[in-house]
Formats: structure tokens, C-alpha cells, sequence
């Protein structure tokens, strides 16, 4: 135990994820390497479609039988990557936990919410059907769901989508899991839903000293929500850092244009929103050298020729650029807004 | 729920008497009259009047179809032209052979697609699927009488495990009468499964694409238990709505396999009582079938409420 005390809770390795598109094969995720301390929690950021999620099934093992995922996906130390199903049964739901974007369709229609939430708990901690009853009522109450004990036998389709969100996050949090993964938690609720859910996701893994890795592509989301956040694009990692650091300044090109294309409040009447020039390419023709270099504004060349390596440009705070010089010049970040 | 199930009661009565009314025409309009057709073609024409007197023939359509509900109400089927015995005791011979014929037929059809369906759908577009449903293929196109006639051939004549006709009744137990059916159910239960197995394999295969099914796997369950615990209860409302209309492509078969294998029950008499124009046994018989399907049907659409939550509370 105290030597594994040293070894982060997750660590990957030049992961790398190859799946059967309608275009062909893909290279979903390429390369991604992190670590992730003990209660430690961390953003993914990116369009649909830059990897992010892919990235988060191959640590749940839950990729489609045809991917092809090599490299290394380490659980305190313990190979994840080549595991059996059956092995890593035990840890999903259990070790591993994951929140999905759509309360609506992530609850199973036919069967009482307690028995969905219970699930786990008869599963992995073989309780009795009365303890986990008991204990599934103590969770729905601790996730705000009102009423649990009189409503623990209601189906899903009586309850509304952040009261769904909030089944769910109760399901995922049942075994206390070492690791949460919420992937696009809010997407789907209303705004004002979004904030309730999102403190409900904070306290709960503050007060379970928990890890999480939160997926998004609202950069406000991640901004308030992570110790540390990672850009995801084109199924590279292309900025990574400390999430107070990279906001004070942003280094990679593709961040910056996410960083400009929110909306401002407080903005003139008929202001354009700011885009990033182009589309998201397909996974299966992805540019060679640099996956941004297609809708990059300050590409060169030598952006095509092979993709740019991580360079340090602060604190832990790393960028898949070659020409930081450039766009790094005018600090762009939370410091400009 | 009662709410419920009541409404689907009066949809029920609804059809039925819609279908008495439709059968009750089309049979009406028939051509050849039936007084006629019992005395022959030389027959003089006094009597042949005198008969049509006798069976109420000369009667307004509207007196007669309400004669023939009244008489449904209470049991009273009239009498048959041609045996001159009570319809309804004809009727009750003929269905101690087609009830218990088209129950092992469904028992047998709903085995056989429901494991089909399942297995094809939990090894999608491995070899086992690609074998089966190709298997299923084959079964949609074979005509059942020309299947009925090999099974016969093989375990009949070749092996002579199952004698090729005839039924043996109940009286020796149940095992002998089961014996006669089995070829007869088999027949009629191979085309039947073979769609059912493809509808069973589409509705799994639909169900496992649901989110719910991903949720299900990161909670840690096997793909095997979230297929039984999951998947399963989700995809029968599909394959129940098309066991139900199958059930009227069953008994329809019988009229076809009962001849096949010399069975005397509800289809052979139909048949036979066409051929003589004994219509008022063709009539009380289509409306027992048109009963029979309207009520499983009816049964079906209470089940789904069994099945799925949601049904209850949207129809309150």
C-alpha cells in the first residue's frame, strides 16, 4: 500500500485509439498521455468529435468491440489496457464510475430507478436487496432527489431531466468510486439546471475525496469546475496545463479561438460571435503534421511537415505549438477579457 | 390501469361487431343459395321455396343478422344445413383439436424465434448470425403444406416415429393426441418463428444501442446480464405486437395443414362446410377465428402495460 501510495491513481501512456468510421478507419486518439492524482480532478475540452470521449470509454473499457486501443491505461499501477470484460466488470461502477450527457435515455425505461440505482451495490458490495434499498434511499437524498424514500419504486419517466441527472450521479456514486468520470454532465439540462448539477458533482467529490475527469466543451464549465484541464483536437492532446495557468494565458491557437468564440456578456448589440475559420476535419482525413494546421491562422510550412511537439511555456503548462513565439506574443486569456 | 384496460374492451366489442357485420355480408352476398345447394339442382321449385322458409332465408338481412347476435349471445348457433346437428356442439368437437394445435404451434414458433433472435442479435454479424438467418430465410420462403408433406416423408414414412395423419384424441392421455399435432405444429410454426426470430434479432439488436445499455455496462454488469436484465424486457414490446398478428396467420394455416394431415378440427370443417355451402358453420366459424385473433390481440395490448410503466400512465 505505501508503495503505491507514489503511483498516480490513473496514468496513461501514449494511448491510442483506432475505430471503423463510415469513412473508414480512424485514429480517434492519438498519443494521449496523462496522469491523474488522488482526488485530483481534470478537464477535457474540445469539439464533438476531438477525441475526448473516446478517450474516456477506452478508460471505462467501453469502446465498440472493433477499436483498436494501444498504449497504456494504468489504475494504481495496474494495466487496464488487454484487461477481460470480466475483470474489468468489477471495476466499472465500482472503481471507475461514469455520468453520461443524457439523463433522458440513460436510465432504463422499464425498471424502478431504486432497482437501477441498488444495482451496483448488490453488484459490487453484495448487499441485500433491504440494505441496498436502504442505502440506495441515503444516496437519492444525498443528490437532492426530493421525497427518495416514497419515490425510490417511481420510474424514470416520472421524474424530469435534472432530477434524472441527479439518478444517475446517484448510480455512478453508489460504491464510492475512485474515479468519476462526467462526460458532458450539463449538456442536455436547461441552464439553470446546469449550475445545481455541476455544485452537486464539486461537493460530491470534494466531500468523497474522489478523482474526476470532467469532459466539456464549455470552457466556463471548465474553468470553474477543474485543477487542471487538457485541449483536446483532432485526437491530440494540443494544450495542457494548470486550469488557472492556461486561462491566464492561453498558448495553442486552437484554444485561443475557443477562448474568442464564447459569447461576451455586456457585448454590443449585432456583435458578431467570433468562429474558428473551417470545420472540424474527419477523424480519417486528418491532416498530416499539426491536426490544426487546415484552420490554424498563423500556419507555416513546417506546421504540415510532422506534428509539433509539447513545449513548455509556464508552470506544468505545456503546448502542441511551434510558433508559441507568435501566438503567445499578446497574452490571450481570462487576464484580456 | 383499469381505466386502461377498459377502453381496450370497447375497442374489442367495437371490432367484433364490425367483423360480425362484414362476415356476416360477404357471406350474405355469396352466390348460390343455400336451400338450393342442400335439394340439389332437380329439386322443384316449391320446395326448394319451402326450405328457404324453413331456415328463415326469406327473413330481411337485418332480421336475420340480429337473429344470428341474438343467438351468438346466448349460445345458440342454430342448426347446421347439412347435419342437421347444433352448430356450436360441431364447432366445440373440431376446437378440442385446433386449440390445443395452435397453442404447441405458438409454443413451438415463440421457442424457436425468441432463442434465434436472441443468439443472432448477441453474436451480431459473427458466423453464428450469418448461418441462422440465413436459416430464417429459407423459412420465410417455404409454403408451409410443401414443408408439412417433407416432415411427413421423413418422420413418417422414413423413420416412422409419427404416424402421417389422423389425430388420436385425448382419451389415452395426453400424450398420444400431442404425438398427432406434433408434425402439423411444426409445420405451421416453421415459417411463423423464421419471422419472428428476424423481428426478435432486430428489436435486440435496436434495444442495444440504447443508452441506457452503456449505463447498464459502466454500473459493471456483463454483456450477458445487461442482455437478460436490460435488454430483453425493452425489445419484446416489438416481437409481442407481432406474435399477436401471427396468431391470425396461424389459425389461418390450420385450414391448409388440418387437410395436409387429415385432422378433423376448425379448419377442415371450415373448408368442408364451404365446399357444401353449409354456411351458417362458415359463418359461426370465421367469427369464432375473428373472436379468437380480436382476443389475443386484446391480451397482447394488456400486456404491454404489464411490461412497460410508461403505458399505464399515459393512457390514465
Amino acid at each position: 500500500m505505501d508503495e503505491r501510495s507514489n503511483v498516480p491513481l490513473i496514468e496513461v501512456e501514449n494511448l491510442d485509439v483506432r475505430l471503423n468510421t463510415s469513412r473508414g478507419p480512424a485514429r480517434a486518439v492519438r498519443g494521449v498521455s496523462f496522469a491523474l492524482e488522488r482526488g485530483e480532478t481534470l478537464g477535457l475540452v474540445g469539439e464533438s468529435g476531438c477525441g475526448k470521449s473516446v478517450t474516456a470509454l477506452s478508460l471505462m473499457g467501453l469502446l465498440p468491440d472493433s477499436a483498436a486501443v494501444t498504449g497504456s491505461i494504468k489504475l494504481d499501477g495496474d494495466e487496464l489496457v488487454g484487461l477481460s470484460d470480466a475483470d474489468y466488470c468489477r471495476l466499472r461502477g465500482n472503481r471507475i464510475s461514469m455520468i453520461f450527457q443524457e439523463p433522458m435515455t440513460a436510465l432504463n425505461p422499464m425498471h424502478t430507478i431504486g432497482n437501477q440505482v441498488a444495482e451496483p451495490l448488490r453488484r459490487h458490495k453484495k448487499y441485500s436487496a433491504a440494505q441496498a434499498r436502504r442505502e440506495t434511499i441515503a444516496l437519492l437524498d444525498r443528490v437532492g432527489l426530493p421525497d427518495p424514500a416514497r419515490r425510490v419504486d417511481a420510474y424514470p419517466h416520472q421524474f424530469s431531466g435534472g432530477q434524472r441527472q441527479r439518478i444517475t450521479i446517484a448510480m455512478a456514486l453508489a460504491c464510492e468510486p475512485d474515479l468519476l468520470i462526467a462526460d458532458e454532465p450539463t449538456t442536455a439540462l436547461d441552464v439553470t439546471i446546469q449550475g445545481q448539477i455541476l455544485d452537486l458533482i464539486a461537493d460530491l467529490v470534494e466531500e468523497r475525496g474522489m478523482s474526476m475527469i470532467l469532459i466539456s466543451h464549455d470552457l466556463g464549465v471548465i474553468a470553474e469546475n477543474v485543477q487542471r484541464m487538457m485541449v483536446m483536437y483532432g485526437g491530440t492532446v494540443v494544450e495542457s496545463g494548470p486550469t488557472d495557468e492556461v486561462f491566464r494565458r492561453m498558448g495553442h491557437p486552437y484554444t485561443q479561438g475557443l477562448f474568442r468564440a464564447r459569447p461576451k456578456l455586456g457585448a454590443r448589440k449585432g456583435t458578431r460571435l467570433k468562429t474558428i475559420s473551417g470545420t472540424v476535419p474527419e477523424l480519417a482525413d486528418l491532416p498530416s503534421g499539426c491536426t490544426f494546421s487546415d484552420r490554424c491562422p498563423l500556419v507555416i510550412d513546417q506546421c504540415r511537415a510532422a506534428l509539433p511537439p509539447m513545449v513548455d511555456v509556464g508552470p506544468g503548462h505545456l503546448v502542441r505549438c511551434i510558433r508559441t513565439d507568435v501566438s503567445m506574443a499578446e497574452p490571450v486569456g481570462a487576464l484580456t477579457a | 390501469m383499469s381505466v386502461f384496460v377498459l377502453r381496450r374492451l370497447l375497442t374489442l366489442l367495437a371490432t367484433l361487431v364490425g367483423a360480425s357485420l362484414i362476415i356476416f355480408l360477404v357471406l350474405d352476398a355469396l352466390p348460390g343459395n343455400a336451400a338450393q345447394m342442400l335439394m340439389g339442382a332437380d329439386a322443384s321449385p316449391d320446395a326448394v321455396r319451402a326450405l328457404t322458409v324453413k331456415l328463415g332465408l326469406d327473413q330481411p338481412l337485418a332480421v336475420r343478422y340480429l337473429q344470428w347476435i341474438k343467438g351468438l349471445v346466448v349460445g345458440d348457433l342454430g342448426n347446421s344445413y347439412v347435419y342437421g346437428t347444433p352448430v356450436a356442439s360441431l364447432i366445440a368437437e373440431r376446437l378440442v383439436l385446433t386449440i390445443p394445435l395452435a397453442i404447441l404451434a405458438m409454443a413451438i414458433t415463440v421457442t424457436l424465434a425468441l432463442s434465434a433472435g436472441i443468439y443472432t442479435a448477441a453474436n451480431h454479424n459473427k458466423l453464428g448470425d450469418v448461418g441462422v438467418m440465413s436459416l430464417t430465410q429459407v423459412g420465410i420462403a417455404l409454403p408451409n403444406f410443401w414443408f408439412a408433406i417433407l416432415l411427413v416423408l421423413l418422420f413418417a414414412v422414413r423413420l416412422q416415429w409419427l404416424s402421417a395423419g389422423g389425430f388420436a384424441g385425448w382419451e389415452d392421455g395426453i400424450w398420444p393426441g400431442i404425438k398427432s399435432l406434433l408434425l402439423p405444429a411444426v409445420s405451421l410454426a416453421v415459417v411463423q418463428a423464421a419471422i419472428l426470430a428476424r423481428v426478435t434479432r432486430s428489436a435486440v439488436l435496436e434495444v442495444l444501442r440504447e443508452d441506457f445499455v452503456r449505463t447498464a455496462r459502466a454500473k459493471g454488469l456483463g454483456k450477458r446480464e445487461v442482455l437478460w436484465s436490460h435488454v430483453l424486457r425493452n425489445a419484446m414490446i416489438p416481437v409481442m405486437t407481432v406474435m399477436g398478428l401471427q396468431f391470425a396467420n396461424l389459425l389461418a394455416g390450420t385450414i391448409v395443414i388440418e387437410n395436409v394431415f387429415y385432422l378433423p378440427g376448425l379448419g377442415r370443417l371450415i373448408f368442408q362446410s364451404i365446399a357444401n355451402r353449409d354456411l351458417i358453420v362458415v359463418r359461426n366459424c370465421v367469427m369464432l377465428l375473428a373472436a379468437m385473433v380480436v382476443i389475443v390481440n386484446f391480451v397482447v395490448d394488456v400486456l404491454y402495460a404489464f411490461i412497460d410503466p410508461r403505458i399505464k400512465v399515459h393512457d390514465l
